[in-house]
């Protein structure tokens, strides 16, 4: 048989909305968080506490009263209280299995929360005041006050860097291990309390109280200690609220109807209170009531796991709902850098005599774009790297002023750079631009790359094509993004005629060209106008206007305490790539709550079929042709269904904090696969779930 | 089933296929305020009332308003009813010298609640208790406005979908007046004066006495029945003139009329699914919701049908043909008139409780058990299957929501409808609309099941409530079931087998619609308020598609798992036991 070989996609696996779970992820049953959350089920059980979910506190209402029935059958010295004594003890592990759940979800955050809170020492801090170091407890330490951070010491809060340069190890929040650099000025200069300065020193002005910091909020974040519930988990609980209220009516009312039936009839007799609790605890929905606050828990979680942090369960459910992704261009669509792509001669140069200047310009060059033009010229041109030392090289590096950079070298002056910043160069020099400058120049652009002219003294030789390249897999994803209806719009600082060629190449919907910080958010403002729901990323503090403005706003960590605090969420590996997995989790937390909603109520028809035949048996025997599933008693055709009820929530646990599986397609097919699966599914899976429950409660002689 | 039944239901459904789209269009334009090819004649009516009333034709209603208004406005018309009823004695055109004492209190009360809640529940037989003003001016007037007012709350339902970011929908006492003016007056009259050639009586006389062919002496009634039968049937109301309703020669003599009658019934609310499609900008939105209507309808009248033409076992017993033959129809005749059949019974009292109507040619509690079943759970599904004007479809709109709440979660996304979003506001609203009327009908059947009176006792003869029923055990339990579903779906008909016109009734009944009518109505209302002041979120690949097949299924499928999952229990020990039994030959 033809083994098919699958190519494994590189460093990031980009045609995959939901990546595997990360390093940071943990077992789903790790024996420690499952000890703990037993443990906190049975704490749980304090009514006071349960008073929040209407559902299960029905249910342990249900078991509270059939346990007192018990007792009192008990001390009345009661016989056949067996069938009593089981229905209870489902009835109780019903309200356990879903505190379980609940506990389960909690239980992995507090995990995490806890080695967060472990990293977090009352560290020494180095209060300036007026120059002199003054020695205080971090704690002590408030907004504006400003503080010497030095090697080895721990950055007492949150704060910018208002003077020096310094490595710093961010690993405690990051995860990651390479120091990064912190600086005052620019968009670099944000630190965070709990990191470690590695080398050099910083002064920082605090910007956080104690108990405010980031590290403080991504510990109670964690924790879920701030969980509040979001609108779409509010309505939920409004429905499942109302249909419990609907089927406490529907089986309060069957006590005078069955009255009535029996009093009629004059044979058999009224289903006892147990029986009717049980039913009650069968029809209300359980299954989604004991999970849906794990789901939302598991949610948040699994966004965590992608070392991203949301400040909201709402800005979870937000990204699952966004209709415009505004994606940066450089780093998200394309690869950070530009490469050398081809050497195009001007005027009357070689392209020999281009390719030796272009490499002889870059060999100091330390940027990437830099080392791409050595690069491409050894691969074309066989130009082997040269040792410039025996020579008498001056190099002149890249300035914002000049927009040039090169060497001077035996002589010849080589400059690569802007195209104006060329010509205004070889004019300077004495020499004229050839007549195929600007068409050359235009013609890059317009292919989307950028054209880097070169020149030696007062003579132009070319260009060097400058290529923006985007992202393996890229254009396939912005196509399962357009299949989930969601539109994606490059923003770029590139001019229109580079940014449609590279808008074109990667597929996004829309692009906005020399955008401004107030250009993108006013382009926010509009899409939201209109309705849409806007979703971006952003690092720097002009990004904050719009950050705070987008419906999700994923800050990169690298970026500026102004953005982190603008958005709703902070990427931790600060990969702006990332918004699309974060759009990828929203959607698949809404699903599993709808999956499990709609296979909660499905369930209900088979336990009718099980449980109101079995109580009017006595009255009407022939009730038996509803007994589709041909369940054994009475008795145990009740017990079947109140143990099918409180073992599904168990075995669903996995689901609601794994989420359902997600596809990325339209709304149409997920909605007919969903459907099929969880609607239809729901219907029909009780039916043998409760059939074989059933046969066991025989075989082992229980009923 | 014979084929010619089969053909008798399908054409009537092919003449309402036709119909919809003209009907829908019609109303569009009216409610919009646009000129119609009417409007030379009837627009300078319309003005003048508002120039009467003080309308400003032109300032819309908050939601609260609006249901402010609708309450007024029926509380009003409650009270007139009431007055008239009581006063009759004193009032003309009474030539049978009716009093007060045919309308006792509670009987005026019930009566009043019923007609004003586009109910017509009847604990009373017109011809022995209402005088001729009062049928008209009182009963037919209510037939009219209780009819404009479930329309009105549908157009609300609708703009709250249709508008965007706006606080009013609508004026209330605009829509009333469009409604009667342009819809309701026209085509009554016209009906009317059809059904009048084809020998429904109108005519102020006096009752007649006749010598029967026998040689018998009899008295019979006479009445403007014409006048009140075409709005009888087109505004869902379905009060008859007389105790017999439609199963009555002078108020629906042959088998054309009934067709007639049924396809009034059905006229608007199926029109509106078109106009709701037409207003909120995508008449596939109205044609899904027409399909899901359709697909309950079919299924419920051949389910009915068959169990008729079916028969009963006990009768095949005996030896009664049961099998239609030229000569005879077989099947289960009883309480059916010969001149209709079984199929045009079982079309009847299909679209008649589909429809909150409650119009009926032939006597529900004859039905075999699981002819008996269709009826009462189309009534209890709060009768969306196109419904009363208005009423079945922004009653179908609210499990739309919660259809698309539900399900509308799998695809990832907060749910939508017509580009809203479904957010809490609008789940309690359609939740609190579902409790309310599932707790009216079963904690009042309960309590009618097993309650007990002392001698002496205001409310009923002493000794139980069931000493009404006319039947035990299951059939007996259906026939009180179908009084207060009947009730609270503001539907009307009787299954009859109860003696219902007992003060405990009376007034329990009454309750019931109005509970079943403002209890759905205001969160509606409040509901409809919320979303137009939504923004509308644009269609993409994202959004849940509600027009297609699977919407369909989706919505059918949320009416009938609501419906069954809250009524399961009490409809097994009724008429799902009663039909097992009948297979073992037993009966109630």
């Amino acid at each position: 048989m033809p083994v098919s070989t699958v190519s494994t996609p590189q460093t990031e696996d980009l045609t995959s909305l939901l990546p595997g779970r990360r390093g940071q992820a943990r077992p789903l049953f790790d024996p420690q968080i499952l000890g703990r959350a037993a443990a906190e089920a049975v704490r749980k059980l304090n009514p006071l506490t349960l008073a929040k979910n209407p559902v299960i506190f029905v249910v342990e209402a249900g078991a509270a009263f059939t346990t007192c029935l018990l007792l009192r059958g008990a001390a009345s010295g009661g016989s056949g209280l067996g069938f009593t004594v089981q229905v209870t003890l489902w009835l109780w592990f019903t309200v356990l299995f879903a505190n379980f759940a609940e506990a389960m979800a909690e239980a992995r955050g507090k995990a995490q929360a806890e080695s967060l809170r472990k990293t977090k020492s009352d560290a020494v801090a180095k209060k300036l005041i007026g120059g002199r170091v003054e020695l205080v407890a971090s704690s002590q330490l408030r907004k504006g006050d400003i503080a010497l951070v030095e090697a080895c010491d721990i950055i007492p809060g949150d704060g910018d860097v208002i003077e020096g340069i310094a490595t710093v190890d961010e690993s405690v929040i990051t995860g990651e291990s390479a120091p990064v650099i912190r600086e005052s000025g620019g968009d670099r200069s944000a630190v965070t309390g709990g990191t470690r300065v590695l080398s050099d020193w910083i002064r920082i002005r605090i910007t956080s109280n104690p108990g405010e910091t980031f590290l403080d909020r991504m510990i109670a974040l964690v924790e879920g200690a701030q969980r509040q519930k979001t609108p779409n988990e509010i309505a939920l609980n409004i429905l499942i609220a109302g249909l419990t209220l609907i089927f406490l009516l529907a089986v309060v009312s069957l006590v005078p109807f069955a009255q009535y039936t029996v009093g009629d009839i004059h044979t058999g007799t009224v289903p006892g209170v147990t029986v009717l609790v049980a039913l009650l605890v069968c029809l209300i929905p359980t299954t989604i009531g004991g999970l849906l606050s794990a789901i939302g828990i598991a949610g948040m979680d699994r966004v965590m796991q992608h070392n991203v942090l949301a400040m909201s369960g709402r800005a979870v459910e937000a990204a699952g709902d966004v209709n415009t992704l505004l994606l940066d261009k450089t780093g998200t669509i394309t690869m950070g850098n530009r490469q050398a792509v081809e050497f195009i001669p001007a005027g009357s140069a070689s392209e020999w005599e281009l390719a030796d200047a272009a490499q002889l310009s870059s060999l100091a060059d330390e940027t990437p774009e830099g080392r791409s033009v050595v690069v491409l010229a050894k691969e074309k041109y066989q130009l082997r790297g040269r040792s410039l030392s025996e020579h008498d090289a001056t190099f002149v590096p890249f300035s914002a002023y000049t927009r040039m950079s090169g060497v001077d070298l035996d002589g010849r002056r080589l400059r690569k750079g802007a195209s104006d910043s060329i010509a205004a160069f070889v004019m300077d020099q004495g020499g004229t631009v050839p007549a195929d400058f600007s068409g050359i120049s235009e013609r890059i652009s317009r292919s989307g790359g950028t054209p880097l002219a070169v020149a030696d003294r007062a003579s132009v030789l070319g260009f060097i094509h400058l290529k923006d390249i985007v992202k393996g897999g890229m254009k396939e994803r912005i196509g399962q993004l357009r299949a989930m209806g969601i539109r994606s719009v490059m923003i770029t600082g590139d001019n229109p005629l580079t940014a449609a060629a590279i808008a074109a190449e990667a597929g996004v919907d829309d692009f906005l060209a020399q955008a401004t910080p107030k250009d993108k958010l006013e382009y926010i403002r509009r899409e939201q106008a209109e309705g849409r729901l806007v979703a971006m990323t952003g690092d720097g503090t002009n990004d904050a206007p719009a950050l705070a403005q987008a419906d999700v706003g994923l800050a990169m960590n690298t970026g500026t305490m102004a953005a982190k605090e603008a958005g709703n969420m902070v990427d931790l590996d600060s990969n702006p790539t990332k918004l699309i997995e974060v759009v990828a989790i929203g959607k698949q937390l809404l699903i599993t709550r709808g999956a499990l909603t709609t296979f909660s109520i499905a369930n209900d028809v088979a336990k009718y079929f099980a449980i109101i035949p079995a109580m009017f048996m006595t009255t009407f025997p022939v009730l038996a042709k509803l007994n589709i599933m041909g369940l054994a008693t009475p008795q145990s055709a009740v017990l079947a269904a109140v143990i099918f009820n409180a073992l599904i929530i168990i075995v669903l646990v996995p689901l609601a904090l794994r989420g359902v599986r997600y596809r990325p397609s339209t709304a149409a097919s997920l909605l007919r696969r969903n459907l099929l699966l969880y609607g239809v599914g729901g219907l029909i899976v009780p039916f043998p779930g409760i059939w074989m429950i059933d046969r066991l409660l025989v075989l082992l002689g229980l009923v | 089933m014979t084929t010619i039944g089969i053909l008798q239901i399908l054409l009537f459904f092919a003449a309402i296929l036709l119909v919809t789209k003209p009907a829908g269009a019609f109303m569009t334009v009216v409610f919009d305020g646009r000129r119609t090819w009417l409007h030379p004649v009837l627009r300078p009516l319309e003005t003048a009332v508002y120039k009467l009333s003080g309308v400003r034709e032109d300032v819309g209603q908050k939601w609260n308003q609006y249901a402010g208004a609708l309450l007024s406005f029926s509380f009003f018309s409650f009270l007139i009813l009431y007055i008239l009823q009581r006063v009759q004695g004193v009032l003309p055109f009474n030539p049978q010298g009716f009093t007060a004492a045919q309308v006792p209190p509670d009987l005026a009360f019930n009566t009043a609640a019923s007609f004003m809640t586009n109910t017509n529940w009847q604990a009373y037989s017109g011809e022995s208790t209402l005088s001729y003003l009062v049928q008209a001016a009182g009963l037919a007037v209510q037939n009219f406005a209780s009819a404009a007012a479930g329309i009105a709350v549908a157009l609300a339902v609708i703009r709250g979908f249709a508008l965007r970011q706006t606080k009013t929908i609508g004026n209330f006492w605009v829509d009333l007046t469009r409604c009667t003016i342009y819809v309701l007056l026209p085509a009554s009259l016209v009906a009317a004066l059809w059904l009048c050639s084809q020998g429904v009586i109108q005519n102020w006389k006096p009752y007649q006495p006749v010598t029967t062919v026998e040689g018998a002496k009899q008295v019979i009634p006479q009445g403007p029945v014409a006048s009140q039968e075409a709005i009888k049937e087109l505004g869902t109301n379905g009060g008859g003139f007389f105790n017999a309703n439609s199963s009555h020669p002078y108020e629906n003599p042959t088998p054309a009329t009934t067709y007639v009658e049924v396809f009034l019934i059905f006229l608007i609310p199926a029109g509106l699914t078109y106009t709701f499609g037409q207003m909120v900008g995508d008449t596939r939105q109205g044609w899904a919701i027409f399909a899901a209507m359709s697909v309950l309808f079919l299924a419920g009248v051949f389910a009915a049908y068959s169990a008729e033409q079916r028969g009963n076992p006990i009768l095949a017993q005996l030896g009664v043909q049961q099998s239609p033959s030229a000569s005879q129809p077989g099947g289960n005749m009883e309480g059916k008139e010969v001149r209709f059949g079984i199929a045009q019974s079982a079309l009847f009292a299909i679209v008649t409780t589909d429809a909150s109507c409650g119009a009926v040619n032939s006597m529900h509690d004859s039905y075999t058990p699981i002819g008996g079943l269709v009826p009462i759970f189309n009534i209890l599904t709060n009768e969306v299957i196109f419904g009363g004007v208005g009423a079945g479809l922004y009653g179908m709109l609210l499990f739309a929501i919660l259809a698309v709440f539900i399900a509308g979660l799998m695809v990832g996304r907060t749910p939508e409808y017509i580009g809203k979003k479904i957010e809490p506001k609008e789940v309690k609203m359609a939740m609190l609309a579902l409790i309310g009327t599932a707790a009216l009908v079963l904690l009042l059947s309960a309590a009618a099941s097993v309650s007990h009176f002392e001698k002496g006792s205001y409310f009923n003869p002493p000794g139980p409530t069931t000493a009404n029923r006319t039947n035990s055990g299951p059939h007996g339990l259906s026939e009180i079931l179908y009084a207060y579903a009947s009730g609270t779906g503001n539907n009307g008909s009787a299954f009859a087998g109860l003696n219902a016109n007992t003060p405990w009734y009376n007034l329990t009944i009454g309750l019931a619609t109005l509970g079943g009518r403002f209890l759905i109505i205001i969160p509606l209302l409040a509901a409809a308020g919320s979303l137009a002041a939504k923004r509308k979120v644009p269609e993409s690949a994202g959004t849940f598609p509600t027009h297609g097949p699977l919407f369909v299924t989706l919505i059918t499928g949320t009416v009938v798992i609501v419906g069954a999952l809250t009524f399961f229990p009490v409809l097994c020990l009724g008429p799902v036991v009663e039909q097992f039994l009948m297979n073992q030959l037993r009966v109630f």
